[in-house]
Formats: C-alpha cells, structure tokens, sequence
C-alpha cells in the first residue's frame, strides 16, 4: 500500500514542478516579447533623432530643394504644402465629422441606422489610403468636364479632398466617444430649465465635451498628416513655391517618400530632418490627447 | 448632423462607384481571369515558382496590354501572411503582459510606446526600413538563413538585394503589431473578473489563470484581433512599396524581389500609359477596396461579440 502512495506522491511533485516551470517559462515568453515590441520602436525613434538631428537647420525650414548633385536646400515647400493640404481636408473633414458624431451621440443613440453608420465608419477607417487616392482621382483629376471644381489635373484640391474623406470618420467616431462621456446629469439638468433639444446639445454637451472633441480631432490631423499614398496621384508634389489650390503641391511625407527613393546622400539627409519634423509632429499631438483626455470632466476616458 | 452622418454611406459609395466604373474596361476585356493565370500555361507558372533561372511568364504587360494580376495578389498574401506569422505571437505576449503580468508602475508608458508605434506614419517605417532593416537582412539575417534553411527550398540566394517578400513581411509586423495587441489588451480587459478569480481558487497557477481563464474566453475576440490586423497589413502601401522589391514575378523564395497590389498602384497610377493599364490598375483597387471591407467587417464583427455593450474605441 506504502509503495502505491509514494508512486502518486511522485507523480504529483513532478506535475506540480512541471506547471512551476510552465508558469515561469510563460512569463519569460511574455517579458521577451514586450522587449522584442519596444526594441523596434527604441531603435527606430533614436535612429531618427540621430540622423534627423543633424540635417535640421534654418535652411531645412526656409529654403527650396537645390537640383539634384548640389549640396543645401531645405524642405520648405513641402511644409508649406503638407499645411495648405491639412488645411483643405480639415474644412472638410472635421465639420462634417463633428456633425455625424453630434448625431451618433445625441440625436441617433440606439437607433439602427446610428448602429449601421458607427459600424461603416470603423469598416471605413481601415480602407488603405491609395483607394480613396484612386477614388479622388477618379472623382476630380481625371474628368474633363468641368463640373466639379479644379478638376481636370493634379492639384492640391483634389490632395485635400482625398485626405479630408479619410479624416471624416475618424472624427465621428472620437466625437460621438467624447460626447458619450459627457455625464447625463448635465443635459438633464439643461432639459429641466427648458432649453430645447438641439440647443442643449450646441451650447451645454458640445461645450462640455469640446477638449476631448478638439484632441479627437488633432488625432485624426496627426494621422493624416502623415499619409503618403493618397497624394501620390492626387497632388502630385511640386519642387517650387506653391500654395495654390488649382496647382500641384508638394507634402512632407510625399517629398521624404521621392527623396528615401532618390540616389543622393543630400536628399536622403533631407528626408531623414523632414521624417524628424513629422514624428515630432506626431509625438506632440498623440502626447497632448493622452494629457486632455485624462483631465476635467472626461477624467478616466483613455 | 443627420446629413453629415449619412455622409459615411455617401462616402462608401462614392469609393465603389468610382472604383467599379474606372475599372470596366478590363472587367469585359478579362473577366475573372485578371486575378488568376488567364492564358499563361499553368506548368510555366509552376516551373518559374520553383527556378529561380526559369523565365518568368510575363503576368503584367501594359506595353502589348495583356494584364494579370497574379503576381501582386500573391506578393500580398505572402507578405500579410508572414507579417501575421511574426507578429500575432510577439503581439498577444506583450497583451498577456501589459494585463495581467505588468507592475502597475509600468503600465502606463508601456501602453503610451504601443499608442506612439500605431501613430508613426507607414513613409516612416519605410524610410528607416531602406537604410537601417534592407542592409541588416542584406548582410546579416538572410546569409544565415540561407545557410541554415536552404534546403527547405524557399531561401536561396538568387536576389542578394535585401530587398523581398521577407523584409516587406518584417516590416509589416512592425506595423500591424500595435493595432493586435491594443484590441487583444482590449478584449482580455472585457473578461469579468469573476472568471479569473474562479480558475485562481481552484489552485491554478498565474500562467493556467491566464490560459484558462482569460485566453479561452477571449478567443473570438483575439480572432477578430488578428484578422484586423490582416486587413491593415493587406492594405498597406508605402512601407511594403519602399521595400519589396516591385518585380511582378511569382517566386517560391521568400528573400525574392516581388509586388503587392497596393504597391504596383502606388508605383504605376500616376503614369498609366493607357486606358487598359488605368483600368486594370483601378480593378485592383476595387479588389483591395472589397477585401479590406469585407476583412474589416468580420474583424469588427467579432471584437463586438465579445465586448458587447463596452463602447468600441476607434483603433
């Protein structure tokens, strides 16, 4: 009888030694991926300050590129046209955003079609960047008619165009997340003086909620900021001084994409200081809606 | 604001008409043979998938306007597939961490680094995937590979470049890592505590916790997770386009040069020599428009299921 518990004593010290190990094996597994996600993005950033660092001075941010072969030049006009563009798609983008969010927040809540709109703004957020650049190329660069306008070329407008229809329900979605969290005791009490619906939700919930509103709408900014594919065949780049609407621009991620590809150390030093201006960008305005969001009234949103 | 909501459908099918009517020359000229071999023996396919010193047939022609797109939709498929082979395990460890293992001290930088990677433009990754991952594969990981895993057939030595399915597949998974594990972080948060202190009482280990009480209940979610991933890798242009190679043939080799058919866009739409090549170009387009939407969807569908009544964030 003895010899039988002590075979079972055995087996279960060494099951019970083998799960001790799993279990440490696991963590071990789980530490070694988060430095294995962490190491790229380490490598990556320094990488970038080191070899952006270097090409950034007052001429990367006043001059035009020099021709090809000479030494100089800056980015100027790409930064300027990167601006005319967030320009164009934000008077596009964030009103009609807003206003879908507004909706989906407020007036819609629990409806189907509030459902079926939220469901096909998420399907559209992950749509790739180049067919909305094909669609705006269809739709304003390549008719010849003339009803829609400054069709009919490559210009800014169509850039604009293309980037603001992929600002439209990032913004509607962090609008409605934003009102959402808006505490109900404050409409009601709004109702409870008498102020009508639509007015309640204009001066009170949207005002409450506008910090976390403007972040959502600087975090669909700094998205589309970056966005390269679209404008590829929609505004084209340019390697002069253009703000104009009806023309082909330039745009800071297009020009770091034609530089990183070109043969010449200048310009792949060029693309490294406009890749730094971006992500600092980028860094900034993701920073300043983690800070927001966890502020006042949406304090715990995030 | 009823309008402006309703702009999201006006949107979606504004992108579908516009791809669809662009896109009707080829549909009539080659039907459903322009995704796959069409006229082109499918013994030459074959032969040139396993020689590298076969000629390759030639799939993408603009010049005598014979068109198919074989060659990028399969560019596509390897890279998004061995994007997700290395990433989906590096992304649900670092998820299984951040909830479950991680000090609270360090929760909140480590899921701000995961925000900042999703953040970083895809021209970026790029950028920093020519000058600092091509040479590093070129010197380093794929001579090793080559000597280690020659046999296996798909690592020999034909194209020294760095460039090729295998650097677009790294890069890739650094892209899409962020998105799977945000919403797997998402998904195990949305289990109830209950389940995990049940398993706990019963005498189970933290790692038998996790895999018992959270991992299972969290599968579909982790599913959705995955295959969201799988759309944005799919989808993504510019860093693939920098990196692999943009050579319409098919090889067995994964350190091979190849395409993808957001890449042969990104390089060919703003020169299309004719009418054909505009349309065969916009039918891809409309290929990756209905994949990505219908990949998107079920992601969607899946992560809600499981989060059901939690708001979605907007990934």
């Amino acid at each position: 009888m003895q010899g039988v518990g002590d075979k079972v004593a055995k087996k279960d010290k060494i099951r019970e030694r083998m799960r001790a190990v799993t279990d440490h094996a696991a963590t071990g597994l789980a530490v070694l991926s988060t430095l294995l996600v962490v190491a790229p993005l380490v490598a990556i950033f320094v990488y970038l300050v080191y070899k952006g660092a270097s090409s950034l001075n007052l001429a990367f941010f006043t001059e035009l590129p020099k021709p090809e072969g000479e030494t100089g030049g800056g980015m100027a006009n790409a930064i300027l046209g990167s601006g005319v563009l967030l320009g164009v798609a934000s008077c596009i983008g964030i009103p009609v955003g807003i206003g879908g969010g507004i909706f989906l927040a407020e007036f819609g809540r629990g409806t189907r079609l509030a459902n079926a709109v939220r469901f096909t703004a998420d399907v559209l957020n992950g749509v790739p960047s180049i067919v909305m650049g094909v669609a705006a190329y269809a739709l304003i660069v390549k008719p010849q008619n003339h009803i829609i306008p400054f069709s009919g070329h490559f210009s800014a407008f169509s850039g604009g165009v293309a980037l603001g229809i992929m600002m439209i329900p990032t913004v509607c979605r962090t609008t409605e997340e934003m009102l959402l969290m808006v505490p109900h005791a404050v409409r009601e009490a709004a109702l409870a003086l008498g102020v009508p619906n639509w007015r309640s939700v204009l001066s009170i919930t949207v005002k409450t909620a506008s910090p976390g509103i403007i972040t959502g709408c600087m975090l669909a900014f700094a998205r589309v900021a970056g966005e390269t594919a679209p404008l590829i065949f929609t505004a084209l780049g340019n390697q002069f001084w253009s703000a104009s609407l009806d023309r082909p621009i330039a745009a800071l991620p297009l020009q770091i994409y034609v530089y990183a590809l070109s043969p010449y150390d200048d310009l792949h030093r060029l693309a490294w200081g406009g890749a730094l201006v971006l992500i600092v960008l980028i860094v900034l305005a993701v920073s300043l809606v983690r800070f927001v969001a966890g502020r006042g009234v949406l304090k715990g949103a995030s | 604001m009823l309008l402006c909501a309703l702009s999201i459908f006006g949107i979606v099918a504004l992108i579908a008409t516009e791809l669809v009517m662009g896109s009707q020359l080829t549909w009539h000229q080659f039907g459903m043979s322009f995704f796959s071999w069409g006229e082109t023996p499918l013994i030459d396919i074959l032969k040139a998938f396993s020689d590298p010193t076969a000629t390759q047939p030639n799939y993408w022609d603009p010049v005598n306007g014979h068109f198919s797109a074989l060659p990028f939709v399969y560019g596509t498929l390897v890279s998004s597939i061995l994007a997700l082979l290395m990433a989906v395990p590096l992304a649900i460890g670092l998820a299984v961490f951040l909830t479950e293992m991680c000090p609270g001290v360090l929760r909140g930088p480590l899921a701000f680094v995961t925000e900042l990677l999703a953040a970083i433009p895809s021209v970026i990754y790029g950028l920093w995937a020519v000058f600092v991952l091509v040479p590093l594969m070129r010197e380093y990981v794929n001579p090793l590979l080559i000597k280690t895993l020659g046999w296996t057939g798909f690592f020999n030595d034909a194209n020294p470049t760095g460039l090729g399915f295998l650097s677009a597949g790294v890069i890739l998974a650094i892209m899409i890592l962020p998105i799977i594990s945000s919403l797997t972080r998402e998904v195990m948060s949305a289990v109830p505590h209950s389940q995990r202190e049940a398993v706990l009482a019963l005498g189970a280990t933290r790692w038998e916790m996790i895999r018992m009480g959270v991992l299972r209940n969290a599968r579909i979610g982790i599913v959705g997770a995955v295959i969201l991933g799988l759309g944005r890798a799919l989808g993504e242009t510019m860093a693939v386009t920098m990196v692999v190679g943009n050579t319409a043939e098919i090889h067995r080799s994964l350190l091979a040069n190849g395409a993808s058919m957001a890449s042969v866009i990104a390089n060919e739409y703003g020169e299309a020599s004719s009418n054909l090549h505009f349309s065969a170009l916009t039918e891809i387009g409309l290929a990756l428009f209905v994949v990505t939407i219908i990949v998107n969807a079920l992601a969607r569908l899946l992560v809600w299921a499981v989060t059901r009544g939690a708001p979605a964030r907007a990934a």
